[in-house]
């Protein structure tokens, strides 16, 4: 997902017997559906957790921008510039609401960009994919955002108090960012056979990027399953994958596109679709730097740090200033 | 992927960073008063060089559809609050008073609406 492959503390989750007074009563607390607040007590491996898993997610809102900004100078219309423009601001938007997240779990913004830009802590692998034509935009929109509502959704109910209303307020703002994505697809599929054929080549290329966003399967994993207890893992990344995918087919055919994998076919039986799994080979792949577009995006990022050090550095010394100018008019 | 067992992090334990770099903004938390007369909210927060900062920031980072009109800005370190350990010792108090309720008391209902 946005947040793939967080590892916890790989002991394996303890049970309410097994645990200190202190603890036993942060787990029950969450199993009551309870909030935990930053003050409040927390084990030390429910706070690096949420640092990694919140401050990952933050930077690919953050690193999000780069593919679809791409476009923006060359939206087909002044509309649709419009829109694209508010689309990626939204996205810097969500990644502030998420540092500010993983800021009260005792982490500095300063720490999390410098992991970022060091290419220590991640961000989710779709975002390394290049966005080749305008009907990409669409498909970004369409999939890539559908694949981020499918998880945001249910971490709205997280334990963790400013994660989940930062996660309200996202959620809010997703869905204009789906359909604006489909919107572009429908216009494409319903245009030109050129048009129709990038719509379709879109598809082909960001369907199995899309899928692998739900990182691979972790039923039986110790790191989920202890996130899941925390409760900040709501649904196994099978689950979600699933739902994703009974979901999208039928836009897909709505819009008269192949989802381009010969085993998709409708399973009566369990009541969802049959599919088949990405190449995961490729996504360590990527999740290892070896992307398309990593190093494009990441020295996308260093440089804006880098050459907007003299702004940040110029202002603060410009409101030190000001203060003691004050100080001394007192 | 960073290992579980060390942490970059400041205030948690195994960190081995050096202090936070002067050049990070201050911390300020928005409060922001919506549409229809309600109270100044807490919505977040973000960082800015100043108070005039904090507020454009503000506009644009909760803003953005119109939510709000009125913004307070208000440095983070600037705000005392209550710790959870002090929960029982400020709030226990007014536990035995169910008299401050109106439904303590039992009204006939002959009196009426009241
Ligand atoms: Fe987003
Ligand atoms: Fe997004
Ligand atoms: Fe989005």
């Amino acid at each position: 997902m946005y947040a793939q492959m967080i590892k916890s503390t790989g002991q394996g989750v303890k049970s309410l017997d097994e645990m200190e007074p202190q603890e036993r009563a942060f787990q029950e607390r969450i199993d009551a559906g309870g909030k935990i607040e930053p003050k409040d007590w927390m084990p030390e491996g429910y706070r690096k957790n949420l640092i990694r898993q919140i401050g990952q997610h933050a930077h690919s809102e953050i690193v999000g921008q780069l593919p679809e900004g791409n476009w923006i100078t060359r939206a087909p219309t002044l509309e649709r510039k419009a829109i694209l423009l508010a689309k990626v601001q939204d996205e810097a938007g969500h990644g502030l609401y998420l540092y500010c997240a993983a800021e009260t779990l005792g982490v500095t913004r300063d720490d999390l960009t410098r992991d970022l830009l060091s290419g220590k802590m991640k961000y989710s692998s779709i975002f390394n994919y290049p966005t080749l034509t305008w009907a990409d935009m669409g498909a970004v929109g369409w999939l890539v955002d559908g694949a981020a509502i499918m998880n945001q959704v249910p971490l709205q109910r997280t334990s963790y108090g400013p994660y989940a209303r930062a996660m309200v307020r996202i959620c809010k703002e997703e869905s204009f960012h789906q359909r604006q994505g489909y919107d572009i697809m429908m216009k494409m599929a319903n245009g030109t056979e050129a048009q129709r054929k990038m719509a379709q080549d879109a598809l082909n290329r960001f369907w199995y990027p899309s899928l692998m966003m739900f990182g691979p399967s972790d039923a039986e994993s110790v790191h989920s399953a202890q996130s899941m207890a925390w409760k900040i893992k709501m649904n196994t990344n099978d689950e979600l994958r699933q739902k994703f995918v009974d979901q999208t087919v039928p836009q897909a055919e709505y819009l008269g596109l192949t989802v381009p994998d010969e085993n998709l076919k409708w399973n009566e039986e369990t009541g969802h679709y049959d599919f088949s799994e990405p190449d995961w080979n490729e996504f360590f792949d990527v999740l290892k730097g070896n992307g398309p577009c990593n190093t494009e995006r990441l020295e996308a990022r260093n440089k804006a740090w880098d050459e907007g050090r003299w702004v940040r550095e110029g202002l603060l010394a410009h409101a030190a200033k000001k203060r003691s100018a004050k100080l001394a008019a007192e | 992927m960073s290992s579980p067992e060390s942490s970059p992090y400041k205030d948690t334990k195994a960190s081995i960073h050096e202090e936070t770099r002067k050049t990070e903004w201050p911390l300020w938390e928005i409060f922001i008063r919506g549409q229809h007369g309600l109270s100044h909210r807490h919505v977040g927060s973000l960082h800015a060089a100043d108070a005039e900062m904090a507020i454009k920031n503000a506009r644009d980072v909760y803003t953005r559809r119109n939510e709000g009109v009125s913004i307070w800005a208000v440095e983070a370190a600037d705000i005392a609050a209550s710790s959870p350990e002090e929960k029982g010792a400020l709030y226990e108090p007014s536990n035995d008073k169910v008299y401050r309720h109106p439904t303590f008391f039992n009204i006939p209902d002959d009196v009426g609406a009241m």
